[in-house]
């Protein structure tokens, strides 16, 4: 039984993990809450789903087409909706990215109707043993590809120039412009990658519960953003743990606790961590500028 | 009729939120969960404890204030951002605390509320929210309301004790949202909890954003606008939160200081109340 709830945990911890990077790389450069970034992760799981459907895709293809179509979405929503606002308050920037998201999950609804979809069966979902407990091949497959795509993008940031840059634009905007990286490039970019992450989420995520709907951006993005909070906003491998941790404790509460407070779990997580230490496990404190 | 005391409603809720968000700059992205505490105490206490509308009402507004304190004190601590997230936290907490509960009905909601809410009831509503909260703005609680909004350190440093401020602002807040909520549920004589989630807290935000932030007439404004729009034009009101949504970007992006910018629209009546008031002071 608890082998079990831990293998579920880590399986949806994964997902909320890819999501949560979204979160916390933008946080990290623009100091921005994207709240944008659960339709994101809602509209891979729908174009991962039309990949499949009409294209005959694989899995593979299906994830690659969500997330580069994610990519140029994130990176469109923050020309039109956060660029104009740069140097204004953080107050107009965050209504702002409200605005984006009430919109593209208004307009999915429009477009596909409220209901739930359910993702065609791609291939044969097979259990094995792992002593008390079972996983299922579909489990392993999300743990990989999160994985994999978890330590690209640790390359990426850590090891080439463009990572560098990232890092740069995340500690000091206009010292980072001076050494002549072009911020708003860089900016771009932190979005595509964020929004090609959450699009890989939300295709492994219809897989994984058969269903995508218009309205699954918003909680999952909570929750997610909950995660990025948790293991300290900004914080790469803050967000991972998170992720893992957020999943596992949901998994747990609702095996242990109630099923019908599923959702109030990670918010009441969000609020303790944010009172206890807002700054969240892995990230740096914050100070106070006068 | 109907779409007017729909409109009246909507302004008591679009003017206490701005009282948090436009006059103390606190984004709070949970207000329809107050108004939801009041919805629920009212009906409640008229339904099965038969007691009658008005002390109702203002109980309901009451424990929408207690509430505004005991979730105002920890997360008030927090700025900005992560004010703005605890607060949509804990509206779904409570969301999903009603969902639960036996006594509010669950899913299914409350049915049967005796209708006391009319024209009549929700105007004297509104003048008093108007006249309390303009009366608040003109006084030295209000000048603190503002001293934190424009800059949190510098006013800590004129000696306001934010903390105290800002729960301050956030209980009365919370109030009258909770009154709203009571009249809203009196007229409709139905709720459920998903009256009161985010998507309302949404719509109550796009009205004093319309309108503009940190104005009492601005959010008037915009509650008529964002209401009385989609009622009259029937066609477009399945695109309504689609318009929500471009209309909080444009306005940030175009005219963040709401539609009717800095001008003060003062109707002639206005002017002489303005008098009468601050003479008393």
């Amino acid at each position: 039984m608890f082998l079990q709830q831990l293998i579920n945990g880590i399986t949806l911890g994964s997902t909320y993990a890819l999501i949560a990077l979204g979160y916390t790389m933008v946080y990290g450069i623009i100091q921005l809450i994207n709240f944008a970034h659960g339709e994101v992760y809602m509209v891979g799981a729908f174009t991962g789903l039309i990949f499949v459907n009409m294209f005959g895709a694989n899995i593979a293809l299906a994830i690659l087409g969500a997330m580069i179509c994610c990519m140029l979405l994130g990176v469109l929503i923050e020309r039109i909706a956060y660029r104009p606002l740069q140097g204004s308050s953080r107050l107009s920037a965050l209504i702002s990215a409200i605005g984006v998201s009430i919109f593209l999950s208004t307009l999915v609804v429009l477009i596909r109707g409220p209901q739930t979809t359910s993702y065609p069966q791609m291939f044969k979902i097979v259990l094995y043993q792992v002593g008390p407990a079972k996983i299922s091949n579909l489990q392993i497959l999300i743990m990989i590809i999160s994985a994999i795509l978890m330590i690209a993008l640790h390359l990426i940031v850590q090891k080439t120039k463009v990572g560098k840059a990232m890092r740069a634009c995340a500690q000091d905007q206009d010292a980072a412009r001076l050494m002549g990286i072009s911020v708003e490039k860089i900016i771009s970019l932190t979005f595509a990658l964020g929004s090609a992450l959450a699009a890989a989420g939300g295709v492994l995520v219809g897989i994984y519960f058969n269903a995508v709907f218009p309205t699954m951006g918003m909680m999952a993005g909570m929750k997610a953003f909950s995660a990025a909070v948790l293991g300290g906003i900004g914080s790469i491998p803050g967000a991972v743990l998170g992720g893992l941790f957020l999943g596992i404790a949901e998994v747990f509460g609702v095996a242990y606790l109630s099923s019908s407070y599923r959702d109030a779990i990670a918010f009441s997580i969000l609020i303790l961590v944010l009172l206890i230490k807002p700054t969240g496990l892995l990230g740096k404190p914050i100070q106070k500028k006068v | 009729m109907q779409v007017l005391v729909l409109v009246f409603i909507n302004i008591i809720l679009a003017i206490s939120l701005n009282l948090v968000t436009g006059f103390t700059g606190q984004l709070s992205l949970g207000h329809a969960a107050f108004m939801g505490i009041g919805a629920y105490t009212s009906a409640i206490l008229t339904l099965k404890a038969s007691i009658p509308f008005l002390p109702a009402l203002l109980l309901g507004g009451i424990l929408a204030a207690i509430f505004g304190v005991i979730i105002g004190i920890p997360t008030l601590r927090l700025k900005g951002d992560y004010l703005a997230i605890a607060t949509l936290g804990f509206g779904e907490i409570l969301k999903i605390i009603e969902l639960n509960l036996k006594i509010t009905g669950g899913t299914v909601g409350l049915r049967g509320i005796r209708q006391e809410t009319n024209i009549w009831v929700v105007s004297v509503a509104v003048v008093i929210t108007i006249f309390i909260i303009y009366r608040i703005m003109k006084s030295r609680v209000g000048r603190s309301f503002i001293a934190i909004r424009e800059d949190e350190v510098a006013a800590e440093a004129m000696g306001i004790d934010t903390a105290k401020y800002k729960v301050l602002a956030f209980a009365v807040a919370a109030f009258f949202a909770g009154i709203a909520g009571g009249l809203f549920a009196h007229f409709y004589r139905y709720i459920n909890p998903n009256s009161f989630g985010f998507s309302r807290s949404i719509e109550i935000l796009s009205m004093v954003v319309l309108g503009g932030m940190g104005k009492i007439s601005g959010s008037i404004v915009g509650a008529a606008v964002l209401t009385a729009a989609p009622e009259l034009l029937r066609s477009i009101s399945a695109y309504r939160q689609l318009i929500y949504g471009i209309l909080l970007v444009v306005m940030m992006i175009v005219r963040p200081e709401g539609i009717l910018g800095d001008v003060d629209v003062k109707i002639p009546i206005q002017r002489k109340l303005e008098k009468l008031l601050n003479k008393n002071s």
